[in-house]
């Protein structure tokens, strides 16, 4: 592995950000003492389970509870009409507007069930066993009705339709009547036509992704108490308490302020954890049983009732001139939402070209309703799909001009000033500076030898944001500094927004004792996603840095009876002439002084910090059975400042195996009942450490101008590259195009065989 | 003046015009401008006190927050995007 900066930028020398301090959580975590949702225990905790639709589309003509509130276990039972009705009405829950009813019949169904697994009903009884058995004793009368799975299938006029309250929108013009597309995005700048028909070379492809799940490795897990004064108190695993506490209150109709959320260690979450599915059942059970209620997920609910991310079927075009120019590019993506509408077509129809300066392009995206569960967010959501089009584009257009893949790249890159297909221009990306880091990385310039071996390299590119984060701090008298944030961490943040607070006041990292606490403890704070805690709440630490430094400069200013202008703060020690104290040694005279000192800091950073990425990967192809094999895998990123160059890496190698996942194995497979055939991970297959080599990682360091430290943001992007860079590897090594994901073992035989004028 | 770039898929109100120049102020009074210039485009982009679902507005290449309050300066460039939902 290896840091570099990117071409003339000049990285600021830092005493603590770009170290690799032991995390501060490392202890808890390696011996088992973290507290997991699943570890909550509270006096007389009950246990509830949740009763799934057994059909992927109907109508509920009945529910009929009561055998099962006689069961002698039962203490509890609850169905939507337990909620408030909640007819269309849209909430800001902080991160984007939430239409509340469906979010509701997601949570609990309402009037029909529109895919196989959605929640129904609930129980709570004395053990998991009784709430097993009680569920058993709730008669559903069902009227089961057509469904549909296949998004261009949703699409047709005549498909079975899921919501008859749902138009087709387009920019604030609706449809007449109802249909399963939601949304209509459209998108153009230039003259496309004309540059098609300027073109020297022009490749139009189809593409298709099947659903994948974001695969947590813990399952959702929620426990609530609905006290006698009203107040209600949930544990959760959740990517963001604040927006747990909004839906909760959102559904249940009840002030903000008598919900708190108390987030527990997360085991994943990848996107998948933001929507509430099982905080408000367990409320409404405490509500009538009048006890905290637990509810854990088996891994098959977490499959069928949760995630997963879009199938899609793209169609992507592109023109080129002799020399690799791009001169234009069409696009045509259509993204299934699940049950609900609401998915990831628009950021998608913003990524398929966002990596390229495209003068002349068009996108068509549509948002369309299907019967698997409401797709959820899953790392630059909508992303990964359009760059595995796009990139696969690219790649012929290069080898059909004879060009390096590279430098077509790198010819057409996105730079400062480039405008986006939606409009914006970029501000400083570091784009160029990932593909010459590739150009000169060992792993591109190694030969590859042997039969049915080949390279392959792709680019994605992810926004990332900034969004809310409030951090408060204190100073201890031992001269350590207790943090307290509201971004749950899912991928070592403590360290790296106390690495932040750290650098501004200038002690060890160490001496930051960061703690995720409460809703009622902290300021508002949102979502762990959109790679944005790094840079958003560890800037609000650098604002309580600096808050504390300009405190501690009065202090040492009164003792030394002098101008708090004169005093100075530079690596942790106070200086004024003659005199110096070290923090340490200011913070033990703070009770002498005035008293205790605390550090705040608030901030909403506008836009988004824009990170590029490019991966490289060798495969190996058995024509035999199809199975391809990843040799050697790099992947390169730009992360702006890398805080701490472990967690970057990290973020990096496991957004790429998860990319390994997508192209290679991971699928939702549906019976002809719209059933998941596979809700296991045996059957569901992602890649294991026995699956992938050594991922490698190159940090390519271009400074963000818009934040203290330069941080752009990381988590995200290194998902977005590997099918696309896995499948141009298989053309190399075999010579068959692959145009659908998962290119799993069945596919890729056939795709040989035809390629021989053979058929499986 | 500022610049705002209408969206394809709004232009069946302007008839066909992409760019307009408008005075600058808080995107509201922008929106105002839009409304007037054209009737009917003020409620494809808002929604009572804010943006209509689904929409967001960047300022010189930086997508804002602040919806409606969000501060259009006189030379700025403005667009009305697709916003990226979804809690990314």
């Amino acid at each position: 592995m290896a840091a570099r900066s990117g071409n003339g930028t000049a990285t600021k020398e830092y005493k603590v950000l770009g170290t690799r301090p032991v995390r501060h959580d490392g202890a808890d975590k390696m011996t088992g003492r973290a507290v997991y949702g699943a570890d909550m225990q509270l006096p007389g905790l009950i246990h509830g389970k949740i009763l799934r639709s057994p059909h992927a589309h109907a109508k509920i003509k009945s529910i009929d509870t009561s055998a099962a509130e006689k069961h002698p276990g039962v203490l509890a039972v609850c169905t939507s009409a337990d909620f408030p009705d909640l007819e269309s009405r849209v909430a800001d829950l902080g991160e984007g507007a939430v239409n509340l009813a469906h979010l509701g019949a997601n949570v609990l169904a309402r009037g029909k069930v529109l895919y196989k697994g959605q929640a129904v009903a609930a129980v709570a009884a004395k053990n998991p066993y009784d709430a097993e058995d009680a569920l058993k004793l709730i008669k559903v009368e069902y009227e089961p009705l057509p469904h549909v799975n296949w998004v261009l299938d949703a699409m047709k006029d005549d498909a079975p339709l899921l919501h008859d309250d749902v138009f087709t929108d387009e920019m604030g013009k609706k449809s007449d009547k109802p249909s399963n597309i939601s949304s209509h995005l459209h998108f153009e700048h230039g003259d496309v036509d004309k540059a098609f028909e300027d073109s020297d070379v022009v490749i139009e492809r189809e593409f298709k992704t099947a659903s994948v799940h974001q695969g947590y490795i813990e399952p959702h897990v929620s426990t609530a108490l609905w006290n006698t004064d009203g107040h209600v108190t949930v544990w959760t695993s959740t990517q963001g308490s604040f927006t747990v506490r909004d839906q909760t209150a959102g559904l249940l109709q009840l002030p903000v302020s008598h919900v708190s959320v108390v987030p527990c260690e997360i085991g994943g979450g990848f996107g998948g954890k933001i929507a509430v599915y099982l905080d408000p059942v367990c409320a409404v059970l405490s509500r009538k049983s009048g006890r905290p209620v637990k509810i854990v997920m088996s891994r098959a609910d977490v499959f069928e009732a949760t995630g997963p991310t879009p199938g899609s079927f793209m169609r992507v075009k592109l023109g080129a001139k002799k020399d690799g120019t791009l001169v234009a590019g069409e696009a045509w993506l259509a993204y299934d939402a699940g049950a609900f509408p609401g998915g990831m077509i628009g950021p998608g129809c913003m990524c398929v070209f966002s990596c390229y300066d495209i003068p002349n392009a068009r996108v068509d995206g549509f948002d369309v309703m299907a019967n698997k569960p409401k797709t959820q967010a899953y790392r630059a959501p909508g992303a990964t799909q359009a760059a595995f089009a796009c990139e696969s584009v690219v790649d012929e257009i290069a080898k059909k001009l004879g060009m390096d893949v590279i430098d077509i790249r790198l010819k057409n890159a996105t730079k400062e000033g480039t405008r986006r297909v939606d409009g914006p221009v970029y501000p400083k990306v570091g784009f160029v500076e990932i593909l010459e880091a590739a150009k000169a990385s060992d792993h591109w310039n190694a030969p590859l030898d042997g039969r049915n071996r080949g390279r392959g390299i792709a680019s994605g590119f992810w926004f990332n944001c900034g969004l809310k984060s409030c951090v408060t701090a204190h100073v201890n008298a031992d001269g350590t500094v207790a943090l307290v944030e509201g971004s749950t961490d899912i991928g070592g943040s403590r360290t790296s927004i106390a690495m932040q607070l750290a650098e501004s006041i200038g002690i060890p990292a160490e001496d930051v004792i960061p703690r995720v606490v409460d809703t009622d403890s902290v300021g508002y704070t949102d979502v762990t996603g959109g790679s944005r805690v790094t840079f958003a709440t560890g800037w609000a630490a650098y604002e309580a840095g600096v808050d504390i430094g300009r405190q501690m400069k009065e202090r040492a200013a009164m003792i030394w009876e002098c101008d708090a202008s004169n005093v100075t703060l530079e690596d942790g020690v106070f200086r004024n002439g003659s005199h110096s104290l070290t923090f340490k040694e200011l913070a033990e005279k703070l009770n002498e002084t005035g008293g205790p000192i605390s550090g705040r800091g608030n901030v909403n950073p506008q836009g988004a910090t824009n990170t590029f990425g490019t991966h490289i990967a060798d495969v190996e192809v058995d024509p035999e059975t199809g199975k391809v094999t990843v040799l050697r895998y790099t992947a390169i990123q730009d992360a702006g400042k890398a805080i701490h160059p472990s967690y970057v890496e990290g973020q990096m190698q496991g957004g790429a195996v998860q990319g390994i996942g997508w192209a290679l194995n991971e699928e939702y497979m549906f019976d002809n009942q719209g059933h998941m055939m596979n809700p296991t991970f045996l059957d569901y297959r992602m890649p294991t450490m026995l699956d992938v080599p050594m991922i490698d990682t190159i940090i390519v360091e271009v400074p963000n101008p818009d934040h203290p430290y330069g941080v752009r943001g990381a988590g995200e992007t290194p998902i977005v590259p590997p099918p696309a860079t896995i499948a141009n590897a298989i053309f190399d090594a075999v010579g068959t195009r692959m145009h659908e994901l998962p290119m799993s073992p069945p596919k890729v035989c056939a795709a040989i065989l035809e390629k021989e004028g053979n058929s499986l | 003046m500022a610049t705002v770039f209408i969206p394809p898929q709004m232009r069946d109100l302007t008839g066909g015009c992409s760019q307009v120049e408008v005075e600058a102020g808080s995107f509201r009074k922008v929106v105002q401008q839009l409304d007037e210039a054209f009737p009917g485009l003020g409620v494809r982009i808002v929604d009572g006190d804010r943006l209509v679902s689904g929409l967001a507005v960047s300022v010189d290449g930086v997508v804002s927050s602040f919806g409606l309050l969000t501060k259009v300066g006189a030379e700025s460039e403005v667009h009305i995007v697709a916003a990226i939902g979804g809690g990314v």
